[in-house]
């Protein structure tokens, strides 16, 4: 670990100024950043203590929702009777992530920003673009097991690792961001990046932008699933998940949002997964066409071949059980 | 004064079923438990040394070549830097277990990626990590280092060759064959506590404080590597935070420690980052596993051919001894064995948790579950029709062998159907449900060790030995054979472990820690019962003694009229070990459920029992076994080293991204203890029991996917991707 400052942020935007300059960064749980810094896969010459800036709290907003404070735990997220009542489907992705120890510290914002757990990024001995730019693809032609299969570049083919933001992302949330030119809120769908040219650069935060919150709209119901499948059965990173909220009317699709973990850069959404569904009574034959949408531009890199068959099933999976659920 | 034992014939006297205290094999919880669970148990890392300096080790970047130079001044002007060692008495390897010399030393030749090249010490563990990572360090690197075991020009390991009768023929002439080939990956120790050493000087006299299974090879080993004398080299291993196999040898922060130490003129700490320690220290080889099977119409074997390919680097002696219970599980006149070595430039491969068995069994097992199903006869009844009468190779007679007992009591506990199977019988949802057995193998180790007992004056009594307890119970286990044999509570006997000034125990590794120092504990209270005996004019044989009394009520006290008394006992194996083929046994049976969609697999329950001689400690063992158990799900499930194919780098190497089982993994798990005394095993009639607990089972996992699912794999581990591959529609 490299030395470096640490300062305690008393407010918002002097927390805002801080994480501006160069080369510092915000810490909230620290579980994914203090791991990087012991590797020197980040190595800031600055933190700044976010944690006692207040929103942590949770509560409902005027439209029926409920606004998550960037600071509240992922386990206070998780257990919240509102959570779980309105939006199960997040409780069950953030339950299915990381370990009780990791989730008691690890707060709602950070878990936006973790970063990817590719082998080549998490080695400073090996190349990779979006740690060192420039320096190569270490798992392209490598290990690439957990790797990317949507949305990847000739720079970059890592995974987004989280779980949370499957569900955020299937749910439509929207995060909540303080920074210098002032608050803004962008849908999650948005808030992570493809890999492109720029690996390193993996959401749209700003210098001296904070989360503050993430917002979800006003519950919608639905059988609600999020589907993860592992090696393991617990403190491992998804092979694929899926979060689902579907809803059958008259034993035809009425509501389909999906959303996928373990396949790309971001939470993959890709609306015409469900739309394919909206209006069709539940079969085999649809579950596989909804497939092939999702997966029609997929490719592997030899050892993550398997994702696109194992994506297709799970999906087909996911589906069966929420329609026979929901029936 | 010390009383030689060598036992050449077997011990059947069953001596400690005698005794009269009561306390050798009850379910005592360990003796050390409270100050583990509650920290006050000092770890390597964790001794308390005054003015100690931190030093971490720098790696090597490339596969193969030399370090041209290392710019110290790169890192000497940074804050708390005190110095760079690059001595060239430095170890680029671990030992292997029993080496009994210094490992490969001379850190500017580079054999493998991730290879220790130097050390920096600095004043805080945070400055020196830093610094070993702004080293600036230059190579001349050579090309073209083979990585791919099948890629190269095998060796043979000419002692494991067996060509026997004529297996092609037999193959060839049988009614039913099996021709399969299996694959493991390779697999990490995976201990919880990183390997560490401080390192003190006094003079010429050094002590290091290490996280180390075998004390009475490790000092050798060290002693070979400064080129000291052993009398003044003192080591101390009090608890180990799990082992593995990992730590049987010395590994490089022991000698670094020592070198750095000298060369700053105090103390210096030496502790491998989690990734250092799965990089440098020791990996479990993949395997390449040919097996075939010949048998008559009844499922009786004719025939049995195992080999294997597995690697290592060049100049290391190791070759993991997959067909090592292979040689005499299951008879069959007409046999081929052979292992392979490929020499290829990866980290060392050495002992990992059973080496040879933990990836041997599993694959022989499965094949053995093909074989029954093409004879169409229940899996346990195909084993117990091939239990040889002796070692099918050296003609031996076997020491005792409880396979048969273990099939037919863990089937019954196991609950096991024995009618026709059929896969893809049972579906619940999503999961397909299935269930296999296996049978479990693992030999038999024992060793020369010493152990001194005092019986103190004041009634209390003291074992010492360089034995370490590697959190496997040996702590309770010698204070349940010296209080049965001395006729005292165990809270009235003192254990002292993982000290080099105590007498030359044997070591915690091969499981042969229990038997082997047992034995000796055993020797030295049978030598003071002879005293005490002679005290009330008795024999041995006739003194009873229990709570601190004869059964004349005299007090131990009163007979040692204020004087200690003390025996050293020094066990060797003799005869027995040449004249028996010994070996504990067990049999596996697993429920588990695969997901049709996912390819998933969960295990549902699983059960073993076990033969391996006398119960020291009902609990320890069931845990041992628990433990073995747990690491054969690991085994069958998610356990993979992954090398990169580029430069050999292992990849995988955390806890996060090593999958070793979690709780939620390892289900209902249940284990029968079969009785058996084996006197011609050790004179206490036991024999190893922590490895045994994983060789076979997971091959009871594989055959319970098989018979879930119908899909039949033939790699290890089976994860998702590939149960969906071998899924049948």
């Amino acid at each position: 670990m490299r030395p470096f400052q640490f300062s305690r942020a008393p407010s918002l935007s002097e927390a805002s100024h801080q994480t501006a300059g160069d080369n510092t960064l915000a810490i909230a749980g620290g579980t994914n950043l203090l791991d990087l810094m012991k590797l020197q896969v980040e190595t800031p010459s600055q933190l700044v203590d976010i944690n006692r800036l207040g929103f942590a709290d949770i509560e409902d907003t005027d439209d029926g929702g409920l606004r998550l404070g960037a600071l509240a735990t992922n386990t206070e997220t998780a257990v919240h009777a509102r959570v779980r009542a309105d939006y199960p489907v997040l409780s069950r992705a953030i339950l299915a992530g990381a370990t009780q120890q990791l989730r008691n510290k690890a707060t709602n914002g950070g878990n936006l920003c973790q970063r990817t757990r590719c082998f080549y990024f998490t080695n400073i001995d090996q190349p990779c673009n979006k740690r060192d730019p420039g320096s190569g693809c270490g798992a392209i032609d490598g290990i690439a097991k957990l790797h990317a299969i949507l949305g990847t570049s000739d720079q970059c083919i890592a995974t987004y690792p989280g779980d949370m933001a499957v569900a955020l992302s299937a749910l439509g949330a929207t995060v909540q961001i303080s920074g210098g030119k002032g608050e803004r809120s962008v849908p999650v769908r948005d808030f992570h990046l493809l890999p492109g040219d720029t690996p390193w650069i993996e959401n749209v935060l700003e210098p001296g932008e904070i989360i503050t919150g993430i917002v979800l709209p006003a519950p919608v119901g639905g059988t609600q699933i999020y589907r993860k499948v592992r090696e393991r059965s617990s403190y491992a990173f998804a092979l694929v998940s899926v979060a689902a909220i579907i809803e059958l009317t008259d034993g035809k699709f009425s509501r389909a949002d999906l959303a996928f973990g373990g396949l790309a850069h971001k939470p993959w959404h890709d609306p015409r997964v469900g739309e394919c569904l909206l209006g069709q009574p539940p079969s085999a034959e649809l579950f596989e066409k909804a497939a092939d949408i999702l997966l029609k531009d997929a490719h592997g890199f030899g050892e993550n071949d398997f994702k696109i068959p194992l994506t297709r099933r799970t999906l087909h999976a996911v589906l069966a059980q929420a329609t026979e659920d929901a029936a | 004064m010390t009383v030689h034992f060598k036992q050449d014939e077997p011990d059947n006297s069953n001596r400690l079923d005698r005794m009269k205290q009561g306390v050798l094999g009850k379910p005592l919880p360990r003796i050390e438990g409270l100050a583990k669970v509650t920290g006050t148990a000092p770890y390597a890392a964790e001794y308390p040394v005054e003015n100690c300096a931190e030093g971490v080790l720098v790696t090597a970047t490339i596969t193969r070549g030399e370090v041209a130079s290392i710019d110290r001044t790169s890192v000497l002007s940074m804050p708390g830097v005190i110095a760079v060692v690059d001595d060239e008495k430095m170890c680029t390897r671990a030992a292997q277990g029993t080496a009994n010399e210094a490992p490969m030393q001379g850190p500017r030749q580079v054999c493998y990626w991730g290879q220790p090249i130097a050390l920096v010490v600095a004043e805080t563990f945070e400055q020196a990590r830093d610094a070993a990572k702004h080293l600036k360090v230059e190579y001349r690197e050579e090309q073209g280092a083979p990585l791919d075991p099948n890629a190269v020009e095998p060796e043979e390991q000419e002692d494991e060759t067996v060509h026997q009768g004529d297996l092609a023929h037999a193959m060839a002439e049988a009614a039913h064959s099996v021709d399969v080939s299996y694959t493991t990956k390779g697999h990490a120790s995976a201990a919880m506590e990183p390997h560490a050493a401080i390192a003190q000087w006094d003079g010429g006299k050094l002590t290091v404080h290490a996280s180390l299974q075998m004390l009475n090879y490790n000092i050798t080993e060290l002693a070979d590597a400064l080129d000291m004398e052993e009398e003044n080299i003192r080591l101390v291993s009090r608890f180990v935070g799990g082992g593995f196999g990992s730590k049987l040898g010395i590994s490089e922060e022991v000698v670094a420690a020592a070198l750095a130490a000298k060369q700053v003129g105090r103390p210096v700490r030496v502790v491998q980052s989690r990734q250092q320690v799965f990089q440098t220290v020791m990996r479990r080889s993949e395997t390449t596993q040919r097996l075939r099977l010949a048998a008559d119409a009844n499922g009786k074997l004719t025939g049995f051919g195992h080999e294997a390919l597995v690697s290592n680097l060049p100049g290391e002696d190791f070759a993991e001894p997959v067909l090592q219970s292979s040689h005499f599980m299951y008879g069959g006149e007409n046999r081929e064995l052979m292992l392979k070595v490929a020499r290829i430039h990866r980290m060392t491969a050495g002992s990992v948790r059973a080496p040879g068995e933990a990836v041997g069994m599993p694959a022989l097992e499965g094949a053995m579950d093909v074989l029954a199903e093409k004879v169409g006869i229940d899996p346990v009844e195909l084993r117990l029709r091939n239990i040889p009468e002796r070692d099918p190779e050296e003609g031996l007679p076997f020491s005792s062998h409880k396979l048969a007992d273990c099939l037919k009591q863990g089937a019954e506990a196991f609950g096991w159907d024995n009618g026709p199977r059929q896969p893809r019988q049972r579906r619940e949802g999503e999961w397909w449900i299935g269930t296999g057995m296996a049978s479990a193998a693992r030999v038999h180790n024992i060793s020369e060790t010493r152990a001194r007992v005092t019986l103190k004056a004041d009634g209390t009594a003291l074992v010492e030995t360089d034995m370490t307890d590697i959190g496997t119970g040996t702590y309770t286990i010698l204070a349940q054979i010296t209080g049965e044999m001395l006729g005292l509570g165990p809270k009235k006997v003192l254990v002292e472990l993982g000290d080099t000034r105590h007498p030359r125990g044997p070591g915690s590794g091969g499981s042969w820690g229990a038997a082997s120092i047992g034995s000796a504990v055993y020797i030295a209270c049978k030598a003071i019962r002879e005293e005490l005996a002679a005290k009330v004019g008795t024999s041995e044989e006739k003194l009873d003694l229990r709570e601190g009394k004869t059964a004349g009520g005299d007090a131990l006290t009163d007979l040692l009229g204020g004087n200690d008394l003390a025996r050293e006992g020094h066990y060797e194996p003799g005869d027995i070990e040449d004249d028996y083929t010994a070996s504990g046994f067990g049999a596996f049976f697993a429920e588990v459920r695969v997901n049709h969609y996912t390819g998933e697999t969960r295990v549902e329950r699983m059960l073993g029992a076990f033969g391996f001689g006398r119960v020291l400690n009902a609990k320890t063992a069931r845990s041992q076994c628990l433990g073995g158990i747990t690491w054969s799900i690991g085994v069958a499930l998610t356990e993979a080293l992954e090398f990169d194919p580029r430069d050999g780098h292992l990849v995988n190497c955390d806890l996060a991204e090593y999958h070793v089982p979690v709780h939620r993994d390892v289900p209902d798990l249940d284990v029968v203890l079969v009785e058996e005394r084996d006197g011609a095993a050790s004179p206490i009639q036991a024999k190893g029991i922590g490895e045994l607990g994983m060789c076979g089972g997971a091959a009871a996992i594989a055959n319970a996917i098989y018979n879930a699912c119908g899909a039949r794999l033939y790699d290890y581990p089976m994860t998702p991707d590939r149960v969906l591959a071998a899924m049948p529609e």
